[in-house]
């Protein structure tokens, strides 16, 4: 690690020795294990524009929105800069992001589309592009196939009944060693994945107050409390969870939801006898062809607005945008690319495990694209905790989430407002 | 009671006075003022939509159960913590002052390491020794037959297990500073209190707390304020989990400012603990005993 560091440090100094007065510098900000894997492309980038050096500056993830906040209040942001897919309306809302339709009109390698709708998507805000998605991320099913197939299931649940019948069959056979499914009490984001493939729009009125008592969440979340209901799922925050690796491989549980992290850390962590036993499966359908929906996640590259050196950084956009540095940059961070072309690489094509990555990437939708998301989540995540805990009826809990909603929510409609009426 | 206010010195005075006003009182009459605005994310990108809003942002505060939690939080780390960590300083003074003589000067300085360490590193090392797993905590449990426990991620435990790598880590600062307040009994009462026929418990009782009165209320003020301002412990080590069993004012404070960027509340927030601050120390001041101030 601090091997890699220094190693690092080195490169940046005979990259920095190398620039000449004339070059353009771009300052580039990348996030956690992207800042680390990310340097062999911006060299081959240097390489092919001489005139533009590239300052790669890497802010791990666990600092980087507050980081990124002060350094836009305090004037010392970057020209590009990587942005989780979820931060980009708070940003838009800064009036810190510079919209890229027109760039991307003009540019031969993004105008031929070649994106995930749903990711896409999740950057488009108000008509208007605001960031390039670099990578993607979303959550499915892990699960031990072994122990599936020894409750007598032969394949992966494609419906949600499928589903439910294949969790019974699996806690029958696995009685009181573990449960059918893992599922953090605290955590939003199933129950939001479970509620939008019913089709709920958790917000309404443009996004003005919540709307988490229709019908369709109310459906959702009744299904999701009976996988803890019926003791499929085990009572327990994300805290407690000590190991989650070493609990899949003990059996404790048999599924559980996760995203494309899980891949190289179950590669990495499982014992070597497990290494064929699990697998992973797009989301169930409610009724429709599945797959059922899941969220769109992962991170964009966006450019600083009123930046003076946004050609040059769009340049590298347009670069780390190729399906070749796609992949390439896939096999050095093991993200998922946005591109689907780049998906025909042996790399991504001939992994199964990816695959289901690669159908449920066609049925991904953004939660809702407003700056106050994340807290919205937080509140989520508390009428959650609280239901499956039993300290609230479904009911009371979700009453309680619409009215702490449409508080956050009301410098939003008062915004809306005065730009209604001017 | 005559005061000089010659032009010379308030000349003297004045780059002080200068720093005071610009780094300190501008600072603390500006956050007041926000804490009067909906200040947040919106309004860092177009300024025109910042709203005075009065009292709002505290009454929303009385309301919000976080708050609530925050300050149950943070009292319980106070009341237990606090004396806990005093008493524990005090019996650490009286042992390195009475007995162990020649290794005095040893154990000051080992019981006085943990508070020259940085916070944030001593958090993440005691984040080890708690792991569930492998820290060294549930081994020593373990050798004595008790089954693994949860430290930081109980919602039972993890407060305790905050108090008690507080007062680890603070004790031997007070130590120091009760150790300067026995230095300075004169060793006459003791002798005059033997002469009386005077145990050591009743010299304890009758001599040194009362001799230390004026120390123990510095160290009692200074504790209250430090404990009240309980932030890097849980920011380090729980990030105010498991479900808001560690989230402290000052956490809650730093969440709304610095992760929501909602600096118009999280100004209220910092108010409302300066209010609690002073009024804990007025009280504290107020029960100090008098016969030995005076």
């Amino acid at each position: 690690m601090i091997a890699r560091a220094l190693g690092c440090c080195a490169a940046l100094v005979l990259i920095a020795c190398g620039a000449r007065r004339s070059d353009t510098v771009v300052e580039f900000w990348a996030l956690g294990g992207e800042g680390e894997a990310v340097p062999p492309l911006v060299a081959e980038f240097e390489r092919r524009e001489p005139g533009i050096h590239v300052r790669v500056q890497q802010i791990p993830w666990s600092a980087a929105h507050e980081k990124l906040l002060t350094a836009y209040v305090g004037d010392a942001m970057p020209d590009v800069f990587q942005l989780g897919s979820t931060w980009i309306p708070e940003f838009v809302a800064l009036g810190a992001l510079d919209p890229l339709d027109a760039r991307i009109a003009a540019s031969p390698e993004l105008a031929r589309g070649d994106f995930f709708p749903g990711i896409l998507d999740a950057n488009n805000i108000d008509g208007r592009i605001w960031g390039v998605p670099w990578y993607v991320d979303t959550r499915l099913l892990f699960y031990r196939r072994d122990l599936l197939a020894a409750a007598g299931v032969a394949d992966a649940p494609r419906t949600w009944d499928a589903w439910l019948d294949a969790l019974e069959r699996v806690q029958r056979a696995r009685g009181s060693s573990g449960y059918a499914i893992l599922l953090p009490m605290n955590e939003w984001e199933v129950p939001v994945a479970l509620a939008m493939e019913r089709g709920a729009g958790l917000l309404r009125d443009g996004d003005r107050y919540g709307d988490f008592r229709a019908p369709a969440f109310r459906e959702a979340f009744a299904f999701y409390l009976e996988l803890f209901g019926r003791g499929l799922a085990p009572r327990t925050g994300a805290a407690q969870i000590a190991n989650l690796y070493q609990d899949f491989a003990s059996g404790f549980f048999t599924f559980y939801v996760s995203g494309p992290w899980s891949l190289g850390e179950l590669a990495r962590r499982l014992p070597g006898a497990l290494a064929d036993a699990w697998a992973t499966a797009p989301m169930p359908s409610a009724g429709g062809p599945p797959p059922g929906v899941s969220l769109a996640g992962g991170a964009s590259l966006a450019l600083l607005r009123g930046s003076p050196r946004a050609a040059a950084a769009w340049r590298l956009v347009e670069f780390l945008s190729e399906p070749r540095q796609q992949i390439a940059f896939y096999r050095l961070s093991g993200d998922l690319p946005a591109r689907p072309s780049a998906w025909r690489d042996a790399a991504l094509a001939g992994d199964p495990r990816a695959q289901a990555f690669r159908e449920q990437l066609e049925n991904v939708r953004a939660t809702p694209k407003i700056p106050e998301w994340e807290r919205i989540a937080e509140a989520l995540s508390r009428a959650c905790e609280a239901a499956i805990r039993g300290e609230a009826v479904p009911a009371a809990a979700l009453a309680r989430l619409d009215a702490d909603v449409d508080a956050l929510l009301a410098k939003r409609r008062w915004l809306l407002e005065r730009s209604a009426s001017p | 009671m005559s005061v000089n206010r010659s032009p010379l010195a308030i000349g003297f005075a004045a780059p002080a006075l200068a720093l005071i006003a610009v780094f300190f009182a501008l600072p603390v009459a500006a956050s007041l003022l926000l804490s009067l605005t909906d200040f947040d994310i919106y309004a860092i990108g177009d300024p025109t939509t910042l709203r005075f809003v009065g009292l709002a942002n505290y009454a929303h505060l009385l309301r919000d159960p976080l708050f609530w939690k925050a300050l149950a939080n943070t009292t319980t780390f106070v009341a237990v913590g606090g004396p806990l960590s005093i008493a524990v300083s005090l019996a650490a003074a009286l042992a390195v002052h009475a007995r162990l003589t020649r290794f005095r000067s040893v154990f000051r300085t080992v019981f006085f390491l943990p508070v020259v360490t940085t916070l944030v590193a001593v958090a993440v090392v005691w984040r080890v020794l708690y792991h569930p797993r492998v820290g060294v905590l549930n081994g020593a449990l373990a050798a004595l037959g008790i089954p693994p426990l949860d430290w930081l991620g109980d919602a039972r435990l993890a407060m305790p297990a905050l108090i008690l790598m507080a007062v680890w880590k603070s004790f031997g600062f007070n130590m120091v500073i009760f150790l300067a307040g026995l230095q300075a009994i004169p060793e006459r009462l003791y002798e005059a209190a033997r002469i009386d026929g005077a145990g050591a418990a009743a010299q304890l009782r009758h001599v040194t707390l009362p001799a230390l009165a004026p120390t123990l209320l510095f160290v009692a003020i200074s504790t209250g304020i430090g404990s009240f301002q309980l932030f890097a412990e849980p920011y380090v080590m729980t990030a105010g989990g498991p479900s808001n069993r560690t989230l402290s004012i000052v956490l809650l404070m730093y969440r709304e400012g610095f992760r929501w960027w909602n600096m118009g509340y999280a100004a209220a927030v910092a108010f409302v603990l300066f209010a609690i601050l002073l009024a804990v120390t007025a009280l504290l001041w107020r029960l100090r005993p008098r016969e030995a101030g005076a």
